[in-house]
């Protein structure tokens, strides 16, 4: 069968912050650029980040990046490699700075400079005092950002292919990355995009949790591109995780919620957080109100009829009380919980809500083809949620997310640029097999006369995921994880749906996003159960501590022989003076 | 039938909560719903996402035209 092939200088897969970010730089060294989508740009998950974005411009009081890269540094609970962290910090001004001139509508302030709030962790001196150092438009900071960039990227003549997912990197024997195999949704037809370079800005892979903030969208296709292909996947044990999001929903309820005075029950009733956290219970921080809910839902006494979540009350507090000081509570539990909070507590479970890990990058962008040495592979790059550079290491600090796809959206789109220009890349013949993997892929789906449920297997992996895998891991409970995930694996190589048509076939893209969603849940659920310690988002109830002797290092999980290995954090930073790691206490 | 395909397709969307309102009104009215109330809803769907789940949540008012489709979003 003749492929369509099409040539581009620069394919982008992803067309959120960072996706757009570096298209915008290609676009604008007058590259041809292709970006890929299966949602209208608009509407990628970065729509949904409301909080901000950091940067030490110092427009209310006293900042600078210094402080700001110990925040993170701390924050990454010393996983992060403070080459990167501070690259990061340095060029956040800049970054925020040139959105404006792009036209993002920020927040002012009377003096015409950019708002800046406070925000969960933003220190100055070193952890001092809290700093104003978040930039926001309104509550709709990822929004105004998409938009932003999205107008400037169609002035730059940025070609779009909306509603196509890729499918498959093209590699050769050599190893360089040649291009993707994408499909367009309205036919069905598979095409060959060639390309000099190829930019992963695919975003996370939160859906693999049962209980997720994210979007359907958030499949990981980026990552399990780059597992099939043989790239690695770094540190994927570290999600991060909301206490409170509507169970079997994932609609997050606002910590305000138990500010005002509600609070935690058990399925007796009883008020555990009292038993965990007896001076200031429901107000605890996020993690330990996790792992008192985790703990009480693994010790048999979580509500409903699979004693799966935890009820927070707060009838308590009246109708009037709920509707003046929590706006919105009662209409998104109704509505996503299906209980009016003024009456029934709503059930609520903790919630992933962001991916750390990812696709291995340096702070170029340029993705590292192992976990020795600093070896890239030649053509790919990475970038956002689904690269891991690593700048959030086990915890990210709130409104970092947004300056990473700001900062290695443009880092990354400079890279290809001087690449492009240095003729290091160019086109190459594509092998005679490069389409073949997904095509045959794609054959079996659709000769497929029966096998497993796409929405069964995918159930089966949430759930597996959520209850073994969690905001708080148990060792037998990760080690069984592991021999149910090997299951679901099995299961997802015989996926079958009974709709064949090509067009606009949700059956059958859901298929192929499971099957991106379970290497990132093998590679979650393996990296999990390796590390014996405990480090920001990765809580073990048998390694309670952080153990810096023995795991200071980034996990690398290889998709072949499902293999681990291990190197070292990068502690020290471009030009200033390392931070030793020091308990993270806040 | 590739014209409902879709627009099941077009209601995946950057936000959890449009993601799970649209997907059960999708299961439970898209059949039924008049050509012209057909067209409506695709032409909400090329709303911006903050904006229809402002009207969803009842934050902000409603262009007339959408009244019957976001009171039909709520209630499913």
């Amino acid at each position: 069968m003749a492929i369509t092939t099409r040539k581009f200088d620069a394919v982008v897969v992803g067309a959120g912050g960072s996706g757009l970010r570096a298209a915008l730089q290609l676009a604008e060294a007058n590259l041809q650029v292709a970006v890929l989508s299966k949602v209208f740009p608009t509407r990628s998950h970065t729509v949904a980040a409301q909080g901000g974005v950091s940067a030490s411009l110092g427009n209310e009081e006293p900042d600078n990046w210094h402080w700001h890269m110990y925040d993170t540094v701390k924050g990454s609970d010393y996983l992060g490699d403070q080459d990167a962290i501070e690259f990061m910090c340095r060029k956040a001004s800049e970054a925020v700075i040139e959105l404006e001139h792009y036209g993002m509508p920020f927040d002012r302030l009377d003096n015409g400079k950019i708002y800046q709030r406070p925000f969960g962790g933003h220190t100055s001196n070193y952890g001092e005092r809290a700093v104003k150092r978040a930039c926001a438009a309104a509550d709709r900071t990822g929004h105004a950002m998409l938009h932003t960039l999205y107008q400037r990227n169609v002035r730059a003549n940025t070609q779009f292919f909306v509603e196509w997912m890729a499918l498959d990197l093209i590699r050769n024997q050599a190893g360089d990355v040649l291009g993707v195999v994408a499909m367009e949704m309205e036919t069905g037809e598979v095409m060959l995009l060639q390309s000099k370079a190829t930019l992963l800005a695919t975003g996370g892979a939160g859906r693999i949790y049962a209980a997720s903030t994210n979007a359907f969208i958030n499949t990981g296709d980026g990552l399990g591109m780059a597992a099939r292909a043989g790239i690695p996947l770094e540190d994927m044990e570290f999600w991060q995780f909301h206490p409170t999001g509507v169970a079997g929903a994932g609609v997050l309820i606002t910590e305000g919620v138990r500010g005002e005075g509600g609070f935690l029950l058990n399925k007796n009733g009883e008020r555990f957080m009292e038993r965990y956290a007896p001076t200031v219970k429901d107000l605890a921080s996020r993690d330990v109100v996790s792992r008192a809910m985790a703990t009480e839902i693994k010790e048999g006494r979580g509500a409903g009829k699979d004693a799966d979540y935890i009820l927070l009350k707060l009838d308590h507090l009246g109708a009037d009380v709920i509707d003046k000081r929590l706006p919105g509570i009662r209409e998104i539990a109704i509505k996503f919980a299906n209980v009016d909070p003024a009456k029934d507590p709503i059930p609520v479970v903790p919630t992933c809500h962001y991916q750390m890990g990812g696709i291995p990058t340096n702070m170029h962008g340029q993705v590292l083809a192992g976990h020795n040495g600093g070896a890239t592979v030649k053509g790919l790059y990475a970038a956002g949620e689904c690269a891991c550079v690593s700048v959030h290491g086990a915890n990210r600090l709130g409104t970092n997310s947004l300056l990473d796809l700001l900062v290695f959206g443009k880092a990354s789109g400079e890279q290809v640029v001087k690449d492009l220009a240095s003729e290091a890349l160019s086109h190459q013949d594509l092998p005679k097999d490069a389409a073949d993997r997904p095509l045959a892929r794609l054959a079996r789906l659709d000769s497929a006369k029966s096998g497993e449920d796409v929405f069964e297997v995918g159930a089966e992996m949430r759930r597996t995921m959520q209850l073994h895998c969690g905001v708080f891991r148990f060792p037998d409970s990760l080690a069984e994880g592991v021999r149910k995930m090997d299951e679901v694996s099995q299961r997802a190589g015989q996926l079958f749906f009974k709709d064949k048509s090509k067009v606009f076939n949700t059956a059958r893209v859901e298929a192929l996003e499971l099957e991106n969603l379970v290497e990132v849940a093998m590679s979650t659920m393996v990296s999990a159960h390796a590390r014996q310690e405990s480090r920001g988002a990765h809580d073990r109830s048998d390694f309670p501590n952080r153990d810096d002797a023995q795991w200071m290092k980034h996990t690398f999980w290889y998709k072949d022989g499902n293999r681990l290995e291990y190197r070292p954090v990068q502690l020290k930073p471009l030009t200033v003076e390392s931070f030793e790691p020091k308990a993270r206490v806040y | 039938m590739s014209e409902l395909d879709r627009i099941r397709w077009q209601c995946r969307r950057g936000m959890l909560e449009l993601d799970l309102v649209l997907s059960r009104f999708v299961e439970q009215e898209l059949d039924g719903l008049t050509p012209g109330q057909l067209q409506l809803f695709k032409e909400l769907l090329n709303e911006q996402d903050p904006m229809l789940l402002a009207w969803v949540m009842e934050q902000e008012e409603v262009p007339g035209r959408y009244d019957f489709l976001i009171r039909r979003l709520r209630q499913v």
